[in-house]
Order: C-alpha cells, then sequence, then structure tokens
C-alpha cells in the first residue's frame, strides 16, 4: 500500500508564470512530510504536481519526474485518473459533495472505480469513517446529506473518502486552517494514526503543528518576489526545528516559531 | 390584491427610516463628496446638513425603486382585471362548457359556443414536444460550451445560440412551414408507420405527410427555446464550485464523472427552472405557430400529427371577427387562460430556479 514518492527537478509553470524552481526531494512511505514556508512560495503548487492535479489548472505545465515507488507518474501513457486514485488529496476547504449523503460521500472514490458490491460499500464506508474519526458522530444519520456536518466534521468526512480508496500516499493542503483547536486537535491524532498504514505529505502554515506531526520537513522560499520558488532544505524535522543548515530556515523558523 | 400590496408598500418606508445610520453607511461614504467638490447643489438641501442630503437621495431611490415596483406590479394586474371583466359577459352568453367543450363557434354573439380543450392541447403538445427535444439539446450544449469546449470555441459558439433568440418569430414560421415541414414528412411518415400503435404517434386529424401538425410546430418551437434553455443552464452550470470539481477531480474522476458528480447536482434545478422558462415562451408563441399549423375543422386524434390551432395562434386568427363585445369576449377568455398559465409556469420557472443552489453553498 504506501509507497515512496521521488520527486526530481521538479519545475512547475502556469502560462509563462514560473511558479516552483528545482525541486528535489524523497518522500518516504508510512512517514509524514510537512511542507512549510511563506504564502506564494509553491507549496500547493509542488503537492498538486504529485497527484497530477496541476495540470487541471489551464495554462499550466510541469517539468521533472515523480516517482511512485519508482514508477513516474508522469511517463507518456499514464492516466492522471488512475494517478489520482492512488494519490489521495484532502483540501484546505473542506469539499464534500454536499448533495449527497454521507455514505455516498465516503465511497464516492470507490464507485467511480466500479465497485457495486453492497456488502463491500457498507464495510468500507464504516472502516473510512472509523479511520477518520467521524464514525460515532454520524453513524445514525448516515443518508444524510454531506452538506449539514459541521466544518470539522465535514474536514474528517473528506480525509475519509480520500482513503476510502486506500491510496498509496495521501496529500493534504492545510487541512487545519479553516478549523477551531480541538478539530484541529482531532485531525492531527487521525494523521499520527494514519501514518501507520499511509505515506502523508501535509503543508502547513502552522509551525506547532508541522513539529507535532511530522517526520520530516521541507522549507519552501521565495528568494524574491516574482522569482520562482525553491525548495531550500528538506531533512527531520526535529534538525530542521532545532539546527537547520539554512540561514533561510532559521530566520523563518524564529520568526514565526520563537 | 393591488390595495393590499400598495399599503404594504406605504407602510414599510417609514419603518425603514428609522434604521438608516447604519444601512446607509455605504452611501454616506460616496454622498458628501458631492456638495463638497462643485457649488452647493440646491440652496434647500444646505441648511438641514450633508445628513439630509444623503437622506434625500435615499429616499429618493427608495421611492423609484418600490414605485416601478409597484407600476409593473400594478400593470400585471391590471391586465389580468381587463381580461377578467372582459371575459365574463362572454362566459355567460357561452352555450358551451368552456373548459370541456371543443369546439369554437364565436361569429354569431347571440349564439355563441366555444371552449378551451382542444387549444389546450395543440398548445400543451406543441410545447411539450419541443421541451421534449429542446432540453436534452440545450443541457448537452451548455456541458459541452462551459465543462469541455477551449475557451476560445466556447465564447463564439455561445454567441452564436444567443443569436438563435434574434431572429424573428415570423422568420421561424416560414422558416418551419417551407423549408423544414418538407423535410420533415418522411421522418413523420416514418414515426406513424412504425409506432403508429401508440396513440400519440397514430394518425392525425391532418394526413401524417401534410407537415403542418404539431410535430413541426414542436421542432420549430425547439429552436426557438434553445438559447432561453441553454443561457440559463450555462449560467448555473459554470457557478459550479471549483473546490467541488477539484475534489471530483482529486478522487479519480473522468470528466464526465466529475460532472455527474457535481456540476450536474449543482445546477440541476437550475437548468429545470430554464426549461420551464423555455416553456413559458413556448405556450405563448403565436406568429411562427400561426403560419406553420394548417387550420382544420376536425377535433384532433391526440397524436402529434394533429393540426389545429393554440390559444395564441387562435386569437392572432380570430382577428377578423373582432366586431363586437362578446366575440371579442370570447377571445379573451381564451387569452386569460393563457395568461395564466404562462403566469403560472413563469413564476414556477423562478421558484425552481431561487432553489438552486440553496444548501449547498
Ligand atoms: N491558478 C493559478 N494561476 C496562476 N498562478 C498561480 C495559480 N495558483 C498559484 N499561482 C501562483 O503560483 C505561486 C505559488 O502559489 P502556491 O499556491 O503554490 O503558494 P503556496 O505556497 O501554497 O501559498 P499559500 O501558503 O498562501 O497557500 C504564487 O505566486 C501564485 O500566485
Ligand atoms: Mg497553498
Amino acid at each position: 500500500m504506501a509507497k515512496r514518492l521521488d520527486i526530481n527537478d521538479l519545475n512547475l509553470y502556469y502560462n509563462k508564470f514560473h511558479a516552483v524552481q528545482d525541486v528535489t526531494l524523497q518522500v518516504h512511505a508510512r512517514s509524514v512530510t510537512a511542507f512549510i514556508g511563506p504564502s506564494g512560495c509553491g507549496k500547493s503548487t509542488v503537492l498538486r504536481a504529485l497527484n497530477r492535479m496541476h495540470e487541471v489548472i489551464p495554462g499550466s505545465r510541469v517539468e521533472g519526474s515523480v516517482l511512485l515507488d519508482g514508477e513516474n507518474v508522469y511517463a507518456p501513457g499514464v492516466d492522471p485518473v488512475q494517478v489520482r486514485r492512488t494519490i489521495g488529496m484532502v483540501f484546505q476547504r473542506a469539499n464534500p459533495f454536499p448533495t449527497m449523503s454521507i455514505r455516498d460521500n465516503v465511497v464516492a472514490g470507490l464507485k467511480l472505480a466500479g465497485v457495486k458490491d453492497k456488502k463491500r460499500l457498507e464495510e468500507v464506508t464504516e472502516r473510512s469513517l472509523r479511520g477518520a474519526n467521524l464514525w460515532e458522530e454520524v453513524k445514525d444519520r448516515l443518508n444524510k446529506p454531506g452538506g449539514g456536518l459541521s466544518g470539522g466534521q465535514q474536514q474528517r468526512l473528506c480525509i475519509a473518502r480520500a482513503i476510502a480508496v486506500q491510496p498509496d500516499v495521501l496529500l493534504m493542503d492545510e487541512p487545519c486552517s479553516a478549523l477551531d483547536p480541538i478539530s484541529t486537535l482531532a485531525i492531527e491524532d487521525l494523521i499520527a494514526e494514519l501514518k501507520k498504514d499511509y505515506t502523508i505529505v501535509i503543508v502547513t502554515h502552522n509551525m506547532q503543528q508541522a513539529a507535532r506531526v511530522s517526520d520530516q520537513t521541507a522549507f519552501f522560499n521565495l528568494p524574491e518576489v516574482g522569482q520562482p520558488g525553491q525548495l531550500v532544505e528538506i531533512g527531520e524535522t526535529g534538525k530542521i526545528f532545532s539546527n537547520p543548515s539554512q540561514k533561510a530556515t532559521e530566520g523563518y523558523i524564529s520568526g514565526r516559531f520563537g | 390584491m393591488t390595495e393590499s400590496t400598495n399599503s404594504e408598500w406605504r407602510s414599510a418606508p417609514p419603518g425603514e427610516a428609522v434604521t438608516p445610520p447604519g444601512e446607509a453607511g455605504s452611501t454616506l461614504v460616496g454622498g458628501p463628496e458631492e456638495p463638497v467638490s462643485p457649488e452647493p447643489p440646491t440652496p434647500p438641501e444646505q441648511p438641514g446638513g450633508k445628513k439630509k442630503v444623503v437622506r434625500l437621495g435615499d429616499r429618493l431611490f427608495q421611492g423609484v425603486a418600490t414605485g416601478s415596483g409597484i407600476f409593473v406590479v400594478s400593470i400585471i394586474a391590471a391586465i389580468g382585471l381587463f381580461l377578467l371583466v372582459r371575459a365574463i359577459p362572454a362566459l355567460h352568453a357561452n352555450e358551451a362548457n368552456f373548459l370541456l367543450s371543443g369546439q369554437w363557434r364565436t361569429g354569431d354573439p347571440e349564439n355563441m359556443a366555444f371552449g378551451i380543450v382542444d387549444l389546450a392541447w395543440i398548445t400543451v403538445a406543441s410545447s411539450l414536444v419541443a421541451l421534449i427535444i429542446a432540453m436534452p439539446v440545450a443541457g448537452g450544449i451548455a456541458l459541452f460550451l462551459t465543462q469541455y469546449a477551449p475557451k476560445v470555441l466556447a465564447r463564439p459558439f455561445a454567441y452564436v445560440v444567443d443569436l438563435l433568440a434574434a431572429v424573428p418569430s415570423v422568420i421561424y414560421g416560414l422558416w418551419g412551414a417551407l423549408v423544414l415541414a418538407p423535410v420533415l414528412k418522411p421522418v413523420a411518415l416514418w414515426i406513424n408507420g412504425t409506432l403508429g400503435w401508440i396513440p400519440i404517434f397514430a394518425d392525425g386529424n391532418v394526413p401524417a405527410n401534410s407537415g403542418s401538425n404539431v410535430f413541426t410546430a414542436g421542432i420549430v418551437l425547439a429552436v426557438m427555446i434553445l438559447p432561453i434553455i441553454t443561457g440559463v443552464a450555462r449560467e448555473v452550470f459554470e457557478r459550479t464550485p471549483s473546490a467541488q470539481i477539484e475534489g471530483a477531480l482529486a478522487l479519480g474522476a473522468t470528466k464526465w464523472e466529475v460532472v455527474r458528480t457535481t456540476v450536474w447536482p449543482f445546477g440541476r434545478s437550475g437548468f429545470v427552472g430554464g426549461a420551464m422558462l423555455g416553456l413559458g415562451r413556448a405556450l405563448g408563441e403565436t406568429v411562427a405557430l400561426t403560419v406553420i399549423l394548417s387550420y382544420t375543422f376536425e377535433g384532433p386524434h391526440y397524436s402529434i400529427f394533429d393540426a389545429g390551432a393554440t390559444f395564441a395562434s387562435r386569437i392572432a386568427l380570430g382577428s377578423a371577427e373582432f366586431n363586437n363585445h362578446l366575440t371579442v369576449g370570447a377571445y379573451i377568455a381564451a387569452g386569460l387562460v393563457l395568461f395564466i398559465s404562462t403566469f403560472a409556469v413563469n413564476a414556477l420557472a423562478r421558484w425552481i430556479e431561487s432553489g438552486s443552489g440553496k444548501g449547498k453553498k
């Protein structure tokens, strides 16, 4: 299941705008990798390039390669739809399908993949909702629309939806930024739980969160306004926060963290 | 009804006049600049201070807005009232059952017998044929334009569809009668021949090869209402939140699956509302159908190969008879029914459309 990602010389463009330059990094299986850095430095852009969501934006372009356990997801002939089924994504703002029932939301990915077996869908619904720590709260209203849940519940529903298809990798773009502290803690606990089975990449603006949940941390920066964003360094989280090798990292972390 | 609306409107302004300080805030920002830059606009406003100037503007705007609202509502009410007042004497003189009879004998005011059944059938049948054809086509075009077509193609294409609305309906009538009807003849004969055992495709009250029947009329109407439905559908489909579309894509949805899981559920009610607007237009269409549908004295066979008159085309055809109050009243009674039904359909359309996106964020 859980697979590693090797990102090599990734360059990302929006039309003519060079958004991210020369990113090379490794994401280990069954661990949490955090992306941190100032706003606009390209964290989301890199994250979206990993499951080929970058290319849905008209005019966008990708150079370089992303290897999922050695297989390039950008190799010719690879179907992006297939890539997205194996690399799941949770967005900054919870986006359940509002009119679909909670149950249908959870199994939406499976249904897209053609699974029809009622019993299997039923099992996956419960397993995924338990996995997302949402089961107890919604088990009595699985047929109610997903749009009727609270923000935190909706985000956990989206996580359930993403893990229902048992992806190889789970990408999370600021999953807690719209949530209250209690929901945030619930999701952080969940991430700690999920990393036993999944490879997780999480973008966060919250240093404490990065320090709490991640095993390794990648710091991105913008050398100058208008320049493409770059990966400054990546390392074990404890080391990045206590003893970074780059001045820029130290400045960013002490400015935001200390 | 008009009076109660009036009194409501009248009582509203004083109630709201107490609240403005908070609400008028936005106007206050723009307001004071006017008196400052040029000379004082009008002397009487000066002594009252700046605040009063703004209030006056607000009042004026509110007055104009409510005034035009009342104006429109009362015009509609006046039309309804006019139709009703003129129809009642004719309905009293009617020797047939207005709602259940199919005949239309109105020439002699002393001896009138008229009913709306046949008119209603032709009107509803041609409109429904139009709707059944136009809805999938319009939905398809709207989905194509909003989800599939590249931007460079979408804009001119949308413009061309909108152009369909600019063609005068008499042109549609001529096109339907002279161009489309002959083309459709073999199609009509084939449908009638193979599916004739279904009553709706059975022989009509004119030969199936005549072309001037509900079938042709419905297809022409479909083209006429296409831009209305497409326009509304395009708008609602475009408003699908991109977060939802991306959510579906990230789950591994193909383009079509994205449409099915997000765009369609989001836009469905708006699309149906648009179809209802189109239906309202089709029900009231006059000139095109007057040109296309042939006239027959035989009652309908409740087939799409029937000919006859719709409410609107009956009224248009009857203008030669408009020489006395009672005869005119009979036509007006038919017009009243049309007025009420299009009004109801339009209201339904607005209601459905306003419900679109509710509880969907
Ligand atoms: N759809 C887009 N079209 C054009 N440019 C974009 C688009 N999305 C992002 N960009 C640009 O790409 C650069 C990187 O954006 P990105 O969203 O990846 O930053 P980020 O690090 O995620 O920032 P934040 O922390 O604020 O989310 C920015 O300069 C941004 O303006
Ligand atoms: Mg971002």
